[in-house]
C-alpha cells in the first residue's frame, strides 16, 4: 500500500478500494518498524491519527470528502500543532505544547488529512544534514551511514522510506529542496508569500517558506493546492488567486525555454553530477524545450549575503526563547541575567548559537552598514540578476545540491563546507522565487536531485515541467530497499 | 554666570484603539493580569504581527493636525533588547522612517507669550507589558495586558527654555490628542507619558550642553518640578566644576528629586533593523485625504473662532478650549441669548466659567462634565445679571445656591428677595437717610476727604443687603454729596 503515490491513494480511498483507517494503520506500522532506525519522527501521533482517519472514512462514506481526505501526512516539527508537542528539534522547546495550529496545519486538517506525527529536523531549521537535532540525527534511507539532507531531513527521509505519502517542510535556504534531492523525492519551495508563515516557527522571516514534500510532482501539486493562499494573519502572504495546479500538470513543454547557468556548472562540480543534470536537459529538450546558456553574475554573492541576513533575522526571532514564558528554563537562576544566559546556553544547540552570535554581530552599532545593509544590497542585485535572466528563459535548471548525500559526521566540524551544500538553493530564497527539486538519477546508488527555478508565482509551470519529466522517467519511482 | 535651559520632550500617547496594534486582543485598562493578552501578545512561537489600521488612521490624523508630513512610506523596525515584560525580545517600533515628521505646535506660555515648537517626528510602536514586584514572595510577576498596546511617540525639538514652556507644550499637546479622539490623555493610567530631555548651557552659547533624560514624569506638576530640579542640579554640577553625565534619570515624586537610572555606556545596543514580518506601511493620497476630511475643529482653530465670534482675548480663548467639554459648555451658555449683545454676554459667560465655576469645580475636584450647575442653569443666572435684575455680587450668592441646592436663578432671586433696587426715588430716599445719620463723615467728605465715598457706598449696600444697583448708587450718591 505504501508504494502508491498520494494521487493514487486518493483515487483508491474515493473508490473505497481502501479506507483511511487501514491506510493509516499501515503507515503507523511502518513508522513503528523503521523510525528507531531512521529517526524521522520526533513525535508519533497515533491516537490522533486514528481519530482523524475514522473521521475521514466517515466523510468519504457521506460523499463529503476532498481530494486529500484520509491521506496521511507528517508535519515538520516547526509547524505549531494545537495540543501536540512542537519542538523545532530543540531542547529549548522540548516541553512546548503548541496552543494553536499553524495556518498550513489547519488548512490540511480541514482538507481531511491524517497527521501521523511530527518530523525531525535541524534545530530551528538551521542545518543541511539533519545532524543538528536535539533528538539525534536522521539517517538517509538509501544509505543509513549518510545524511538525508536538511533542515527538513525527517520529512524527506520519511517520504523516501515510504513511512508517509506526504510531508510538510520549510525552506529558508534550501531546506525542502536539498533533503528532497538527497533523499530521492520531490519537494517544492513556493514563492515567498504564497504559503502562510503563521504558526511556522520563524528562523529567518524574510526567507522562510513552507512547502510540500512527496514522491511526485503531482502529489506536491495536490498538497500545494491546499497549502497556498492569502492569510490575514500573515502580512507577508500575498493576496493573489491560487491557480489550479492539477489542471496544468500535463501541459506540453513545447517552446519552453530552459536556462542553464554558466556559474552553476563551474569546475567545482563533479562530472557525474554535471552529466546527470545535462541528461535532464536533454530529456526536456526532446519534449520541445529549448536550452539557453545564461549567466547569473552575482551567484558568488548569494552565500555571504545569506549568511548575514538569515543569522541577523534569526538572532532577533529567537530572542523570545528566554526561559520566561514557555520552553526550557535553567535550574535555580540566581538573577535575571543568569536566567537568560543559562536558559539559552543550555537550551540551544551549537549551530543555533553560532547563527545567533553572527546575527547579533552583524546588526550591532557600527557594523550594521558594513554587513546587514550591504547584504541587503547584494540581495537586491541577486534578485535583479534573476529578473534579467527570466527575460530570456522561462525556468532555470540546475543541480539541487553539488553532491549526493554525504556521510554522517563528514561535515559537522566544518560549517563552511556544510553551508556550501546549499550553494544552488540559497539564491532562490534571497530572490523570493519558487524552486522545485525532483529525482534525476543516481550516482553510486545515491539519488541525484535536479532543481527547477521559476519566476515569482510560477509554481504551476514548475510542477507541470516536473510532472512531464516524471511521465518520461522512472527516477521518482525508485525506492530504498526498506520500502521495497 | 547666566544659564539657559534647553528642553525637549518625548511623549508616549496611548492610542484609543479598541484592539492592540498588532493583534486582535482588547486594550481596555484595568483587566485582571494577563487576561487581555493573546498568543501574539505573549510572543508565542510562530505568531506574526498584523498592523491595526485604526492606529494608522490615528497617527495620520495627528500628523495632519500639526501640519506635519504624513509619510507615504514608513517602516516598522525591531528594537532588540531582553526584558521579561517584552515577550518577543524586541519591540516593534518605527526607527529610520516614522509615519509623521516635521510638524509644529503653537503654545501659549502666558498672557503675553506665544511660541511655536517643532515636532521632529511621531512614530507608531507597541507598548511593553508590566513587571510587578510586589506580593509575589520575592519573585516578580509579569502582566502582559499592556503588551502590544499602540503608542504614538511624539518627539519635540529641544526648543523649550523653561519648565513653564515645557508644561505649556505638554498641555497643548494633551488638549490636541483628546480633540482628535486618538488618546484619552489619562496620565494616572499612563495613557499620556512624558520623558524630558534637559540640558543647560551658558546663555548666548550655541553649542548644546550634555543632556539627561528624565523618565516617569506623569503629571503636569511633576513635569514642571522634575525639569526645574534637573535644571538646578545641572547648574550646580557645572558651577562646582563638574561635568554632566549623559544618562537616564528617574523622577522620584515623593522626594522631588531625579536620580540616575543608567549611564549611556550601559545603554543597550538595540540592533534596530526593518521588521521582516511587516511590509513597509504605504499610504495613498486618497487615504490621507480621507483622514484629513474627517479632522474635527482643532483647538487652535476653535481658539481663533472664539476670539472672532465671541470677542474673547487670546488667553481666555486658550483657557476655554483647553478642554473640549469646557469649550462646549461655554458655547452652550454663550449661545443662550438673543436679547443681549452677544459679545458682552459671551465675555460674561467666559468670566463666570473660568472664575466662579472653575473655582468651585477645582475645590471639589470635579470635571466640567460633573458640574452640578448645568449650562442652562448658568444661563438663567447670567440673564438676570444682564438685565440688571441682580448685581454681580448678588449673583455669586445665587450661584452658590445653584451649586448646592440646584433649582433656577429666577426662583432663588424671588424666594430670597434678591431683586436689585434700581428705582432712583427709592435709592435717593435711602441716601438721604444715610446722610442724615452720618453728618461728621459728610462734612469730612465735603472738606476734601474723597476716600470716604467708599464708606457711603458700603453703608448703602449694608442698608439694602447688597441689592441696590451699584451704578445707580454711585451716580446718585455723588450728586447728593457734591450737591
Amino acid at each position: 500500500m505504501h508504494q502508491y503515490t498520494l494521487a493514487e491513494l486518493s483515487r483508491l480511498l474515493h473508490s473505497k478500494a481502501i479506507n483511511s483507517v487501514e491506510l493509516t494503520q499501515h503507515y503507523l506500522n511502518r513508522i513503528k518498524q523503521y523510525n528507531t532506525r531512521l529517526n524521522c519522527l520526533i513525535t508519533i501521533t497515533e491516537e490522533e491519527a486514528m481519530v482523524q482517519a475514522k473521521k475521514a472514512d466517515a466523510c468519504i462514506q457521506q460523499g463529503k470528502s476532498m481530494p486529500l481526505t484520509g491521506i496521511p501526512i507528517i508535519h515538520k516539527d516547526i509547524f505549531c500543532t494545537q495540543g501536540i508537542k512542537t519542538t523545532c528539534a530543540s531542547k529549548m522547546l522540548d516541553n512546548f505544547i503548541a496552543p494553536y495550529d499553524a495556518t498550513v496545519v489547519s488548512k490540511l486538517n480541514i482538507a481531511g488529512m491524517v497527521l501521523l506525527g511530527k518530523a525531525n529536523m535541524d534545530e530551528f531549521a538551521m542545518g543541511s544534514s539533519n545532524e543538528n537535532s536535539f533528538y539525534g540525527q536522521v539517517k538517509n534511507p538509501w544509505d543509513e551511514t549518510r545524511v538525508p539532507g536538511g533542515s527538513s531531513g525527517g520529512s524527506a527521509a520519511a517520504v523516501a522510506a515510504r513511512l508517509t505519502p506526504s510531508a510538510t517542510g520549510t525552506d529558508t535556504g534550501g531546506s525542502i529542496r536539498q533533503p528532497a534531492a538527497l533523499s530521492g523525492i520531490t519537494g517544492l519551495k513556493p514563492t515567498y508569500g504564497r504559503v502562510s508563515r503563521y504558526g511556522m516557527i520563524a528562523y529567518a522571516s524574510s526567507l522562510d517558506q513552507g512547502g510540500p514534500l512527496a514522491t511526485t510532482a503531482e502529489d506536491c501539486a495536490y498538497l500545494l493546492q491546499t497549502m497556498a493562499g492569502f492569510d490575514p494573519y500573515d502580512s507577508t502572504s500575498v493576496e493573489r488567486e491560487v491557480p489550479d495546479y492539477l489542471a496544468t500538470l500535463n501541459n506540453p513543454l513545447k517552446g519552453l525555454r530552459i536556462g542553464l547557468v554558466k556559474e552553476y556548472f563551474s569546475e567545482g562540480l563533479s562530472a557525474a553530477m554535471r552529466e546527470a543534470i545535462y541528461a535532464v536537459a536533454k530529456t526536456l529538450e526532446k519534449e520541445g524545450a529549448t536550452l539557453v546558456d545564461i549567466s547569473l553574475k552575482r551567484t558568488a554573492l548569494s552565500m555571504p549575503a545569506y549568511y548575514v541576513i538569515a543569522p541577523a533575522e534569526c538572532s532577533s526571532n529567537l530572542s523570545r526563547f528566554d526561559g520566561v514564558r514557555y520552553g526550557y528554563r535553567c535550574e535555580n537562576p540566581h538573577d535575571l541575567n543568569d536566567l537568560y544566559a543559562r536558559s539559552r546556553q543550555e537550551g540551544f544547540g551549537e549551530e543555533v548559537k553560532r547563527r545567533i552570535l553572527i546575527g547579533t554581530y552583524v546588526l550591532s552599532a557600527g557594523y550594521y552598514d558594513a554587513y546587514y545593509l550591504k547584504a541587503q544590497q547584494c540581495r537586491r542585485l541577486i534578485h535583479d540578476d534573476f529578473q534579467d535572466a527570466f527575460k530570456s528563459v522561462d525556468v532555470i535548471l540546475s543541480p539541487t545540491s553539488p553532491t549526493t548525500a554525504f556521510k554522517l559526521g563528514e561535515k559537522t566540524k566544518d560549517p563552511i563546507s556544510m553551508y556550501l551544500s546549499d550553494q544552488y538553493t540559497l539564491a532562490v530564497n534571497l530572490a523570493g522565487l519558487p524552486g522545485l527539486s525532483m529525482p534525476a538519477g543516481f550516482i553510486d546508488n545515491l539519488p541525484v536531485g535536479a532543481q527547477l527555478i521559476g519566476n515569482h508565482f510560477t509554481e504551476a509551470r514548475l510542477l507541470n515541467i516536473a510532472h512531464r519529466y516524471q511521465q518520461l522517467t522512472n527516477w521518482h519511482k525508485q525506492m530504498p530497499a526498506l520500502a521495497e | 554666570m547666566e544659564w539657559e535651559a534647553v528642553i525637549g520632550l518625548e511623549v508616549h500617547a496611548q492610542l484609543s484603539t479598541k484592539s492592540k496594534i498588532f493583534s486582535g486582543a482588547a486594550t481596555a485598562y484595568g483587566a485582571l493580569p494577563n487576561t487581555q493578552a493573546c498568543f501574539i501578545d505573549l510572543g508565542m512561537p510562530g505568531v506574526l504581527p498584523v498592523l491595526n489600521k485604526e492606529a494608522v488612521v490615528m497617527a495620520a490624523r495627528f500628523g495632519l493636525a500639526i501640519g506635519a508630513r504624513v509619510e507615504k512610506r514608513s517602516v516598522f523596525a525591531r528594537k532588540n533588547y531582553f526584558y521579561p515584560d517584552l515577550p518577543k525580545g524586541y519591540q516593534i517600533s518605527q526607527f529610520e522612517h516614522p509615519i509623521v515628521s516635521q510638524g509644529k505646535l503653537d503654545i501659549i506660555v502666558d498672557e503675553n507669550t506665544t511660541k511655536t515648537i517643532e515636532i521632529i517626528r511621531a512614530h507608531l510602536e507597541e507598548d511593553a507589558g508590566k513587571s510587578l514586584h510586589e506580593n509575589f514572595q520575592g519573585m516578580s510577576g509579569i502582566d502582559l495586558n499592556r503588551a502590544g498596546t499602540p503608542l504614538l511617540e511624539i518627539v519635540s525639538a529641544p526648543e523649550m527654555r523653561s519648565a513653564k514652556e515645557a508644561v505649556a507644550y505638554l498641555k497643548t499637546l494633551h488638549t490636541l490628542v483628546r480633540y482628535l479622539g486618538i488618546c484619552d490623555g489619562n496620565m494616572q493610567e499612563g495613557s499620556f507619558r512624558c520623558d524630558a530631555n534637559v540640558s543647560v548651557r551658558p546663555k548666548g552659547q550655541e553649542k548644546l550642553g550634555t543632556r539627561t533624560e528624565t523618565k516617569n514624569v506623569n503629571s503636569f506638576r511633576f513635569v514642571e518640578k522634575a525639569i526645574n530640579y534637573e535644571i538646578e542640579r545641572q547648574i550646580q554640577v557645572l558651577e562646582s566644576g563638574g561635568k554632566i553625565v549623559q544618562e537616564t534619570r528617574l523622577y522620584d515624586a515623593d522626594k522631588n528629586i531625579t536620580r540616575s537610572m543608567r549611564a549611556k555606556e550601559d545603554a543597550n545596543d538595540y540592533r534596530y533593523f526593518p521588521d521582516p514580518d511587516l511590509l513597509p506601511l504605504v499610504l495613498s493620497d486618497e487615504f490621507i485625504a480621507a483622514v484629513k476630511s474627517q479632522l474635527p475643529e482643532l483647538p487652535q482653530e476653535k481658539a481663533e473662532r472664539f476670539q472672532t465670534q465671541y470677542g474673547l482675548s487670546a488667553y481666555d480663548a486658550m483657557n476655554l478650549i483647553s478642554d473640549m467639554a469646557l469649550a462646549d459648555y461655554f458655547e452652550t451658555v454663550a449661545a443662550g441669548t438673543a436679547k443681549h449683545d452677544q459679545k458682552t454676554y459671551a465675555k460674561l459667560a467666559a468670566n463666570w466659567i473660568m472664575g466662579d465655576l472653575s473655582a468651585f469645580l477645582n475645590k471639589e475636584n470635579k470635571e466640567i462634565g460633573q458640574s452640578p450647575v448645568s449650562a442652562s442653569q448658568l444661563q438663567g443666572l447670567l440673564n438676570r445679571i444682564m438685565d440688571n435684575t441682580i448685581s454681580g455680587k448678588i449673583a455669586k450668592t445665587v450661584f452658590e445656591t445653584l451649586w448646592e441646592a440646584g433649582g433656577n436663578a429666577d426662583e432663588i432671586i424671588k424666594q430670597k428677595g434678591l431683586i436689585q433696587i434700581t428705582d432712583s426715588t427709592l435709592i435717593n430716599a435711602l441716601i438721604d437717610e444715610v446722610i442724615a445719620v452720618h453728618p461728621e463723615q459728610v462734612a469730612e467728605y465735603r472738606s476734601g476727604k474723597e476716600k470716604l465715598f467708599g464708606f457711603f457706598v458700603g453703608q448703602m449696600m449694608k442698608k439694602t443687603q447688597g441689592k441696590a444697583n451699584p451704578d445707580e448708587v454711585n451716580k446718585l450718591l455723588k450728586t447728593k454729596l457734591n450737591g
